[in-house]
């Protein structure tokens, strides 16, 4: 259990985060989004115990981070912002000593090197230095420090930052099997990663919480919310379409983009379009290449949050 | 104390993993025999000890050991590996004394590669051999001060050459306290008792007196308290300033 109380951390006149609670328990993946400069890793560092809040607590598994610092950090895997190491190192090494300060010993200490080394994919590079390492997997050294001793709660702070598309999805495999049993924290401002990992997302601008809910709600807040939006096979029949939907009842607003073809109608008050829609688009003969639903634009809410 | 050995054991890795180690040995053996052989009159004074070299000992350590102690905060402070570091279950006083003691221990160990001048003495004459132990011993202890010192102006900025500049002249200030032209700058307004306090401070005081054989404990204590209190001042300082 991750649990925090009124964080607040002040830099003199600069308010970084003001006022945060939140809980967070076994099984959830919690997604902490925010523009850059809101509040994230000043949080997340707090929950490290890396930064001391101005006022407030925060605890990892009952151990608050301030008064008993050593059995917080213990129950804890941190990955740093920009997953910083030592570069003269090699991997080898590296993991070793973290090992070290972990107190893992004799087989387990093995079996859990063993465990990251592979499903991390560092076996080609364990003797290389750390320095001399692509982004990528100077990214996947920092997530298996974090994860080498098994820990129960995991605080990733931008944990896909800088990765290709592929490693992205190794890591957020990796993250969605560890999910099951650890309680874990990951802090973005990709908002795809959301939808791909988290089951709870906080939304956080200028240091203050705004949005605590799961994405399926974030996404409901969405004025796209059960939007319905149709490709035609013909542009021409673009503004003919257009003014058949927008006569619709059921419809408060259309939109229209050109370069594709696309309509997109915006429901009036949550009111189910779809069926309407379909049904218009039989009777007047436009050829559709597509028509689908939408759930809702996460980018639109983060935006309209906070901007 | 186990997590002191582990993180001290990195830091001494770490040292030989990069030029930094050989760089630093070469020099300071370059430096120290010089000093002995031209500067100190090895052969030309006629006498059977170390004086030559531990004479010039302290001046050398002045620019070298800053050198070495810049890098101790300043650099996981930089790429931002102290934050790796802070969030493992280690506290910060065996954060600090780990890798303080890796840096006195590698100073040991350059310190010990001055043996060829012992073996010189001992062949050329019948020298006090147990002076000269006294004299590394107090060599050690200056060098431990000089590190400790170091380790807190390391631990007060990110740029190591700002470290390294402020740890030479700490270091400087506390060598000459005991000089005129220092206390000379107190005694025009300071009471006496603090101008005596100061001038006890000095390194060179301390120093000399070990180094001619009589380990008092009072010395002892003076390194002790020293070293203790920078240590000290450099976790206080990293506290406060360790994610700035």
């Amino acid at each position: 259990m991750i649990k925090t109380e009124h964080l607040t951390k002040h830099y003199g006149a600069l308010t970084a985060v003001e006022d945060v609670s939140f809980q967070v328990g076994p099984g959830e993946v919690l997604g902490f989004l925010g523009p850059n400069g809101a509040g994230k890793t000043t949080t997340m560092r707090m929950l490290a115990g890396f930064v001391t809040p101005t006022s407030g607590t925060a605890s990892i598994c009952g151990h608050d981070v301030e008064s008993d610092p050593l059995a917080a950090k213990a129950a804890l895997g941190y990955l740093p912002e920009g997953a910083p190491s030592y570069g003269e190192m090699t991997v080898r090494r590296f993991l070793a000593f973290i090992a070290d300060l972990r107190a893992l010993e004799g087989a387990r200490r093995e079996a859990r090197l063993r465990h990251v080394i592979e499903h991390l994919q560092l076996g080609g590079v364990l003797d290389q230095t750390i320095e001399t390492l692509s982004k990528g997997f100077r990214r996947r050294v920092g997530l298996a420090q974090a994860i080498v001793h098994d820990p129960p709660v995991l605080v990733l702070d931008e944990p896909t930052d800088g990765l290709d598309p592929n490693q992205k999805h190794e890591v957020r495999t990796l993250i969605n099997d560890m999910a099951r049993d650890k309680i874990i924290v990951i802090s973005t401002h990709i908002l795809e990663e959301v939808d791909a990992v988290c089951t709870r997302a906080i939304i956080i601008s200028q240091g203050r919480i705004v949005a605590d809910d799961t994405p399926a709600g974030l996404a409901a807040r969405s004025r796209y919310h059960n939007a319905v939006s149709m490709q035609l096979e013909q542009p021409a029949q673009l503004s003919e379409a257009r003014a058949a939907v927008a006569a619709l009842p059921t419809v408060a607003q259309v939109e229209v983009s050109e370069r594709d073809a696309r309509l997109t109608a915006l429901p009036r008050a949550g009111a189910p379009i779809l069926p309407a829609l379909s049904e218009l688009a039989a009777r007047s003969g436009l050829k559709l290449k597509e028509l689908h639903l939408e759930s809702g634009r996460l980018d639109e809410v983060f935006r309209t949050i906070t901007s | 104390m186990r997590n002191v050995g582990i993180i001290m054991r990195r830091e001494l890795a770490s040292y030989f993993a990069t030029p930094l180690a050989y760089v630093f040995i070469v020099i300071f053996l370059l430096l120290a025999n010089w000093f002995a052989f031209y500067l100190g009159s090895f052969y030309e004074r006629g006498q059977a000890d170390l004086d030559s070299l531990f004479g010039f000992l302290p001046w050398l350590f002045l620019f070298l050991i800053p050198a070495l102690s810049m890098k101790l905060w300043a650099e996981e402070r930089k790429s931002g590996s102290i934050e790796l570091l802070m969030t493992q279950p280690v506290t910060l006083r065996e954060a600090v004394l780990g890798k303080f003691l890796a840096a006195w221990i590698f100073t040991a160990f350059a310190l010990a590669l001055t043996f060829p001048l012992w073996l010189t003495v001992n062949y050329l004459g019948r020298p006090d051999n147990g002076a000269i132990l006294a004299a590394y011993l107090g060599s050690l202890l200056l060098a431990g001060g000089f590190l400790a010192i170091g380790s807190c102006m390391s631990a007060l900025t990110r740029s190591q050459v700002v470290a390294f500049i402020l740890g030479v002249f700490a270091c400087l200030v506390l060598l000459l306290a005991g000089f005129p032209g220092v206390i000379d700058v107190f005694r025009s307004w300071a009471p006496q008792p603090i101008v005596d306090a100061i001038a006890s401070l000095s390194f060179l005081a301390h120093y000399d007196s070990i180094r001619k054989g009589v380990i008092d404990v009072r010395d002892l204590l003076y390194f002790a308290m020293l070293i203790s209190f920078f240590l000290l001042a450099t976790a206080i300082a990293l506290d406060l300033r360790k994610a700035d």
